[in-house]
């Protein structure tokens, strides 16, 4: 009795900081797990239809992240503005401007670099996207683009708090790059699962040859695919930036190599092909991360996420959505 | 002239020759068969007609336009529709799902339920199963399935590559009614099958093929009493 008496005022100081924690922890993994999953749905829908890893897809979330800071810094001039005078479609111009760059982009690399090795060796396709990785990261790297420096982006996204729970206030920023995503998820599931469009990519990653046979235009879709996959990671490349605006890293910097690998460990966990697999994979790992350094050690930041992916592969190996053996009829 | 016409086919696999100079012609209402061992070139001729292949040398008509150069879904379009070997459903689609692809290259709305009805009508069982997967399907009805998906795109000439495979007899038998129903509604039929004693009782005339060429061809009837014919894919003599 006397010492539950004792310990109670000090428990409920340290509950409120626990709740400020865990919410904030909570925020943070689904914020960043969703931008994991918005990655990682491009490597899922390109894997689901033409069997292979665009290892460049990375890169061309990172473009979206430095289309994001042209367009504000370079085109729109927002940095000589004080921050609360940023005009209200700063955001939106930006984040479209991004998608539509970065989908262009996905179209011309699906087009020049991986359609004239359709029917050649898996391999060759596979060294071809470490290529076009390459190139893209440094070409990134040179002055006329985006040149070797990190750069600072100013925040579009209001500054304030939106509402509280449980009296810890919740940041505009997390609220809007969580809703932003789940936006994004909604429409790509309306798009595969309700639309004629949809129905097609499922029947080209099913079966390309019998799509065909359907009258279905495999080249178009396979386009498509790209198209809409790059400009989801360019959706995560300008929230990326949102969320994160003060150190914006080069191009070829080696924090988005492991950024684009936690992507796409998250595509793998979820069933590589499996696009609700990528979604769940993404928020999985994002959560997982962010509880591990708030909660265990912050340095094995990595460790929790990889050991995570040789969990799922030790157990399920098809991932965790994902069907052990493709059946065919 | 007839409403398929092929010329001096040849079709190689890289290095692998596997249709060297193929004539053929489907006469419009007709059905025509193609039977031949394993291995003889059947399919390969199906999936270039369709467009799957691309052929090293010769020319393929249909209904007066050259097929060169066209890729399956503009093939599709101008009337051609190939249910494919091992039946190609796609086993995450339901029934419904699968029919509904079949008419994808179509936008005639009224036409395509016309079409749905009919390919019911033809295959009763596949109605009961309307919201099943494919995958759940027995080897008969996926069969049904695929001839009914192929149907569903209006095919002036439909292909069908060994529709028998892996059936019961008594299941072969529907199948090959159905066949003729299809044929006698109007479609022409190019049909390949191993089954050469169904095949030659059902088609109007019939090709031989032979690792790559057509070793004989004549109406069905009298290919049905060749001696080679009978000796080799008859099991008589
Ligand atoms: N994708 C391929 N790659 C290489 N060779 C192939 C390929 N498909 C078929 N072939 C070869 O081409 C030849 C003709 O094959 P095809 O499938 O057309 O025969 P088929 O008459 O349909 O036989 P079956 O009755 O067994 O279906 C065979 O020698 C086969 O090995
Ligand atoms: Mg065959």
């Amino acid at each position: 009795m006397v010492c539950a008496a004792l310990l109670a005022p000090r428990r409920s100081v340290r509950s409120s900081d626990d709740v400020t924690k865990l919410i904030q922890t909570l925020l943070d993994g689904f914020a960043v797990g969703g931008l994991y999953a918005l990655i990682a749905l491009g490597y899922t829908m390109v894997y689901g239809i033409l069997k292979f890893i665009n290892f460049a897809h990375s890169d061309v979330f990172v473009l979206g992240a430095w289309i994001s800071w042209v367009v504000t810094v370079r085109l729109l001039r927002l940095d000589a503005l004080p921050a609360d005078a940023t005009p209200w479609w700063a955001a939106p111009v930006v984040i479209l401007t991004a998608m539509v760059v970065c989908g262009l982009t996905g179209f011309i690399i699906e087009r020049f670099a991986y359609r004239p090795l359709r029917n050649a060796p898996r391999l060759n396709v596979l060294i071809t996207a470490i290529g076009v990785s390459l190139l893209l990261q440094n070409t990134g790297q040179l002055r006329v683009f985006f040149g070797p420096y990190p750069k600072a982006v100013p925040v579009l996204l209001p500054n304030q708090t939106v509402g509280s729970v449980a009296g810890v206030n919740l940041p505009a920023v997390d609220a809007i790059v969580i809703g932003v995503t789940i936006l994004l998820m909604l429409a790509l599931e309306a798009l595969i699962f309700r639309t004629k469009l949809g129905r097609a990519m499922r029947a080209v990653s099913f079966n390309t040859q019998t799509a065909a046979l359907m009258g279905i235009h495999v080249d178009r879709v396979i386009s498509f695919t790209f198209v809409l996959g790059s400009a989801l990671a360019a959706a995560a490349g300008f929230l990326f930036v949102m969320k994160y605006p003060a150190g914006l890293k080069q191009p070829a910097d080696a924090a988005w190599v492991m950024l684009g690998l936690k992507a796409f460990v998250a595509a793998v966990v979820g069933g590589i092909g499996n696009v609700r697999g990528a979604m769940l994979g993404g928020i999985l790992i994002g959560l997982l991360e962010f509880f591990g350094v708030a909660y265990l050690e912050p340095l094995y930041r990595d460790v929790y996420v990889f050991s995570l992916l040789i969990l799922v592969l030790l157990f399920r190996p098809a991932g965790l959505l994902g069907r052990a053996v493709a059946e065919k009829v | 002239m007839a409403l398929l016409e092929i010329r001096g086919l040849h079709v190689h696999y890289g290095a692998i020759h596997a249709l060297q100079g193929i004539d053929l012609a489907v006469e419009k209402g007709q059905i025509v068969t193609l039977i031949g061992a394993n291995g003889a070139g059947k399919s390969t001729t199906l999936r270039t007609i369709s467009g799957l292949l691309r052929p090293s040398a010769g020319t393929l008509t249909f209904d007066g336009q050259s097929l060169t150069g066209k890729g399956p879904h503009q093939i599709v379009r101008l009337g051609v529709a190939h249910a494919p070997e091992g039946r190609g459903l796609f086993a995450n689609f339901t029934v419904e799902e699968n029919l509904e692809i079949g008419a994808y290259a179509r936008k005639d709305h009224a036409g395509i339920a016309r079409d749905r009805e009919w390919a019911l009508t033809l295959f009763p069982r596949l109605r009961e199963r309307l919201r099943q997967s494919a995958a759940t399907l027995s080897g008969g009805e996926q069969q049904m399935l695929a001839i009914a998906r192929a149907l569903l795109a209006r095919p002036r000439l439909l292909l069908l590559d060994e529709p028998s495979l892996g059936l019961a007899p008594q299941v072969v038998q529907t199948i090959f009614q159905i066949v003729r129903e299809i044929n006698a509604a109007g479609t022409t039929i190019l049909l390949v099958e191993q089954n050469a004693r169904m095949a030659l009782q059902t088609a109007h005339y019939g090709y031989v093929l032979e690792v790559g060429r057509i070793a004989q061809h004549a109406p069905a009837a009298v290919l049905a009493e060749s001696d080679e014919v009978r000796r080799a894919y008859l099991g008589v003599g």
